[in-house]
């Protein structure tokens, strides 16, 4: 009986796969997938929400552009440029430098990028996602400020928070952090959360989620700088002592620095290797499961069997990498996490030492 | 498209937005839940403590309890042995009484007795007197109505006094 069904699960998928082909062949016979545009363009970032392709027009949620051009601010919807349309001399340039940016002609006939801080598909995620999350945990703080917290637990989705953020307080920052974590557990609860948030939002494939924000370079960055300054602004003597004189032989400090400059090359490398580790990861997870998608389009070109066959295969690595990226979703929020407190925890070791 | 290029307009955002979002959840969001379950955490090792001693207290609240019973139990034990002892000597003390109050009774009857057995015989002797003595007369006078008898008594008194 199970067995049975699983074959007509199977069967049904490779029908897809055989509906999928007519589809691709009627959007235009000589248009190859082009598996590399859908890429990146979906990790990549753009100025409407593309939703979906119904009956041959895209469904695009439009957003709005807010540029500083040489003629001054603009703000308008990004449907007044799409299709390469142009709106007071500003339009999204088609190749080269500035591919799928707002640009204008400068007066040399060279392309110019404006000042540009329109609110694109990643920025409006960002918004959604950070609402959601401030949304979230403010309703949770809520219940402790209305309930006797002291004398009774939550229950729910508050008891579930309260599991999740106990869990990163006292497994992570608690022991990595040291002694005085107090200072620093509301940043990395923060961004824990955060990042796990969005992750999670990015897996969702269909509006609001979708976006690959924690797999946008930009947003790791802010990420990595606010632990480098947590790191450094608060760092104690012993921090700073072990850059400028570390332990070591004195012919390595003295006449050449050679130490020092390994030393402070590290204070800039392990955010830079935090920004990375985010930025490579979920990126990635975002083009494989694009890429095992997109080989349902190109084998379905390909012919009905080998499509059909394809789209059973394609489908169950799908779900795969899914459950994988889930995963990834959330050891890549506790890596950051974890990492962000071990470096905190470093640059306190003095204080956690005199404490001892 | 440079993947590595981070784009200065959503560097400008995300900046602003975990700026706010740090802000807001640092200050209304994480420190209360952490604050409460960190309150909580040490209410329970309190109550945990003060459950430990309470059930200490009540070991020892037991013994005592038990100590306080055998207390009162060997104080049962005595006073109803004394009880016991103090119904033997009363019972001891009233027959004793009420033997010497027989015996002093027995000894008034008994002078009594005696004392009316004396009357008794004193009334008795002086009967007999009398009567030995009114028997006399009558003897008497019926022997001294002759000249001979009368003779014969002083002859007699004569003997006797000589």
């Amino acid at each position: 009986m199970c067995r049975s069904m699983r074959w007509i699960a199977l069967i049904l998928i490779g029908m897809l796969g055989f509906a999928a082909q007519p589809a691709a062949a009627s959007g235009s016979q000589e248009e190859k997938v082009d598996v590399a545009e859908v890429i990146f363009g979906h990790i990549g970032d753009s100025y409407g929400w593309h939703i979906t392709e119904w009956n041959g027009s895209h469904v695009v949620i439009p957003l709005p552009c807010i540029v500083r051009s040489s003629t001054g601010w603009h703000v308008f919807m990004s449907s007044k440029i799409e299709h390469g349309h142009a709106y007071k001399g500003l339009f999204i340039a088609e190749e080269g430098r500035y591919a799928d940016k707002i640009v204008e002609m400068g007066p040399d006939g060279n392309l110019v990028r404006p000042f540009d801080i329109s609110i694109t598909k990643n920025v409006a995620s960002l918004m959604f996602g950070s609402a959601l999350l401030v949304l979230l945990v403010l309703s949770c703080a809520r219940w402790y400020r209305k309930h006797d917290a002291v004398e009774k637990a939550p229950g729910g989705f508050t008891g579930l928070m309260e599991m999740m953020v106990m869990m990163v307080h006292d497994d992570l920052i608690k022991d990595a952090v040291g002694p005085d974590h107090r200072k620093y557990a509301p940043y990395l609860l923060t961004a824990f959360f955060f990042i796990f948030l969005n992750n999670l939002l990015g897996i969702v494939p269909f509006f609001p989620g979708g976006a690959n924000l924690t797999g946008n370079i930009a947003v790791t960055f802010v990420l990595a700088m606010c632990t480098f300054l947590a790191v450094n602004l608060f760092a104690d003597r012993h921090y700073w002592k072990e850059i400028f004189w570390p332990d070591g032989p004195i012919f390595l400090k003295c006449p050449i620095p050679i130490l020092q400059v390994i030393e402070i090359l590290g204070m800039f490398t392990k955010p830079f290797s935090l920004m990375i580790r985010l930025f490579a990861n979920i990126m990635a997870g975002h083009a494989m499961i694009l890429g095992l998608v997109s080989v349902i389009f190109v084998a379905a070109r390909i012919g009905p069997v080998i499509g059909g066959s394809m789209t059973v295969i394609t489908m169950l690595f799908g779900v795969f990498m899914d459950c994988l990226e889930l995963l990834v979703a959330y050891i890549q929020a506790y890596v950051f996490t974890m990492l962000s407190a071990v470096f905190i925890g470093l640059s306190r070791q003095g204080a956690h030492a005199e404490n001892q | 498209m440079n993947l590595m290029l981070p784009d200065s307009g959503l560097l400008f955002w995300m900046t602003i937005i975990f700026a706010i979002v740090f802000f807001l959840l640092a200050k209304f969001g994480f420190p209360v839940i952490t604050g409460m379950v960190e309150k909580r955490t040490k209410r329970i090792d309190d109550a945990i403590g003060a459950a430990r001693e309470a059930e200490s207290k009540l070991m020892g609240l037991a013994s005592q309890q038990e100590k306080m019973i055998e207390e009162a139990r060997a104080e049962h034990d005595r006073i109803l042995k004394e009880a016991a002892a103090e119904r033997d000597r009363l019972i001891a003390a009233a027959q004793e009484q009420a033997r010497a109050e027989a015996g002093k009774i027995m000894d008034e009857t008994r002078e009594r007795i005696r004392q009316e057995k004396e009357a008794a015989l004193r009334d008795i002797r002086r009967e007999v007197a009398v009567l030995s003595v009114s028997i006399a007369e009558k003897v008497v006078r019926k022997e001294l109505s002759t000249d001979a008898g009368q003779q014969e008594l002083v002859d007699r008194i004569f003997d006797e006094l000589t």
